[in-house]
């Protein structure tokens, strides 16, 4: 059935911006159920073996990191072929997906005059890739 | 009847938790995902009909009963909300609920200042963000309780920087049938306020649909439809920013995420089957004994009291 609110039109950019979500939100569920599933059927190798979670995820953060020698930044890309570490690129796809989406719109904007919004685009973008970048300081 | 069903199910949501607290050690590994996957599908099901984010129910209660660090469950707590409004983001755009034009300017700001209450959390002790936690939490109960909400509100005249960014739309509702025409005033002192819920959102790892939505509504005029389908857009671009930061910093374990996610995806897909069956003013009223009860929990367990 056809949800009545399609009956109002709504901009072409919201609607390319709805559709690249679509995929990229789907892309990344299907990642994430997938590398879960071969983690806890232990068909891959895990960094952390799974019986020694419960005396671990008790600590901080920075503490887990110290007695599991597990990396931070972009490090977990080299390790992803562990169980463990292979669900970090589901959830990478959906952290990122909204940048793609948002350069999609770009020229759209830009072709109509609206370098506002354009900008508004480019600079979230530059946000989340702020964010992703692994340079940002802190933590215990 | 149904009344008592709710309730049960939502003392059934604290069983897996407080037992995490009696004997963390000496469980098996798998109990632990699994609970937490029951307590997250229960929660999915009675946050649809109450109103709130999952995310919004998910730090404060797994934070206080299970046996995972806050750092863990925040990081967590910020991909179920992620996810959440990932996968609602799509329809609400396409039905014109959700507002990308008025979602942008706001959520440039907020995940701005998501990444530094990410960062400000992640760094402050736990006993602190705890003792916070439960602040905002009970924050949150006083907020469900005086909020009130506006269905059309007026807007005479929209301000200088609404009309420079042409923050305005259109939508069919649902209910009557019409089509609403939309747009927005304030939007500076907005800004302003999303500014401060990004903070809070990346700082705690809680959906921040419970600020959002009065914000959008009766801040800046939109329409109580349009303000919660564009707060789910709105979220979906801040939770993007703080998640990366928690990845980053490695407070992100699969083993607590994905169960999360998964238990409250289909949870709210069962609760929106049952929002004409289930009496949503009762249910709220639950949830918000449940906020209290974990608020209180969490100020007691950061200050010492109830560890």
């Amino acid at each position: 059935m056809k949800n009545p609110g399609d009956l109002a039109v709504q901009p072409p950019e919201q609607m390319r911006y709805a559709q690249w979500l679509d995929w990229g939100t789907r892309v990344g569920l299907v990642v994430l159920l997938l590398s879960f599933a071969a983690y806890v059927m232990g068909l891959a190798e895990s960094h952390v073996p799974v019986s020694r979670l419960p005396e671990l995820w008790v600590h901080p953060v920075g503490r887990f990191l110290e007695l599991t020698d597990s990396p931070t930044g972009w490090g977990w890309l080299a390790l992803v072929h562990r169980g463990d570490i292979a669900g970090l690129l589901g959830i990478a796809i959906l952290a990122g997906s909204s940048v793609l989406c948002l350069l999609a719109l770009v020229p759209m904007h830009l072709a109509r005059g609206d370098k506002a919004f354009a900008a508004v685009c480019v600079a979230e973008v530059l946000v989340v890739l702020l964010a992703a970048s692994g340079w940002l300081p802190g933590g215990h | 009847m149904r009344t008592r069903a709710v309730g049960a199910l939502l003392l059934l949501l604290a069983q897996p938790a407080h037992a995490g607290q009696l004997g963390a050690g000496a469980a098996p590994w798998w109990v632990w995902p699994l609970g937490l996957f029951v307590a997250c599908f229960l929660m999915g099901i009675v946050a649809v009909p109450a109103g709130i984010g999952g995310g919004t129910l998910f730090v404060p209660i797994v934070g206080s009963f299970f046996p995972f660090h806050l750092d863990f469950v925040r990081g967590a707590g910020l991909l179920v909300a992620l996810a959440s409004a990932l996968s609602a983001g799509p329809m609400l755009l396409r039905s014109g609920l959700g507002s990308l034009r008025l979602a942008l300017p706001l959520a440039v700001l907020a995940s701005a200042s998501s990444i530094g209450g990410a960062m400000l959390g992640l760094a402050m002790p736990a006993h602190v963000v705890q003792m916070l936690l439960g602040a905002v939490v009970l924050g949150i109960v006083v907020l469900m309780f005086v909020a009130r909400k506006s269905e059309f509100p007026q807007v005479e005249r929209p301000d200088t920087l609404s009309q420079a960014l042409a923050l305005h739309g259109v939508f069919v509702d649902g209910a009557s049938r019409r089509t609403v025409q939309w747009r927005v005033h304030r939007s500076v002192p907005g800004l302003f306020v999303f500014l401060a819920i990004g903070v809070l959102a990346g700082m705690f790892g809680i959906g921040a649909g419970w600020a959002n939505v009065p914000a959008l509504n009766l801040l800046m005029g939109a329409p109580l439809k349009v303000a919660a389908g564009t707060s789910s857009v709105v979220l979906s671009l801040v939770d993007s920013a703080a998640a990366w930061v928690y990845l980053n910093k490695g407070a992100v374990l699969p083993m607590i995420a994905v169960p999360s996610v998964v238990g409250m995806m289909l949870g709210a897909r069962i609760g929106a089957r049952l929002l004409n069956v289930l009496n949503g003013s009762v249910i709220r009223r639950l949830v918000i004994a449940v906020l209290l009860f974990a608020g209180t929990r969490a100020l007691l367990k950061g200050s010492g009291v109830w560890p």
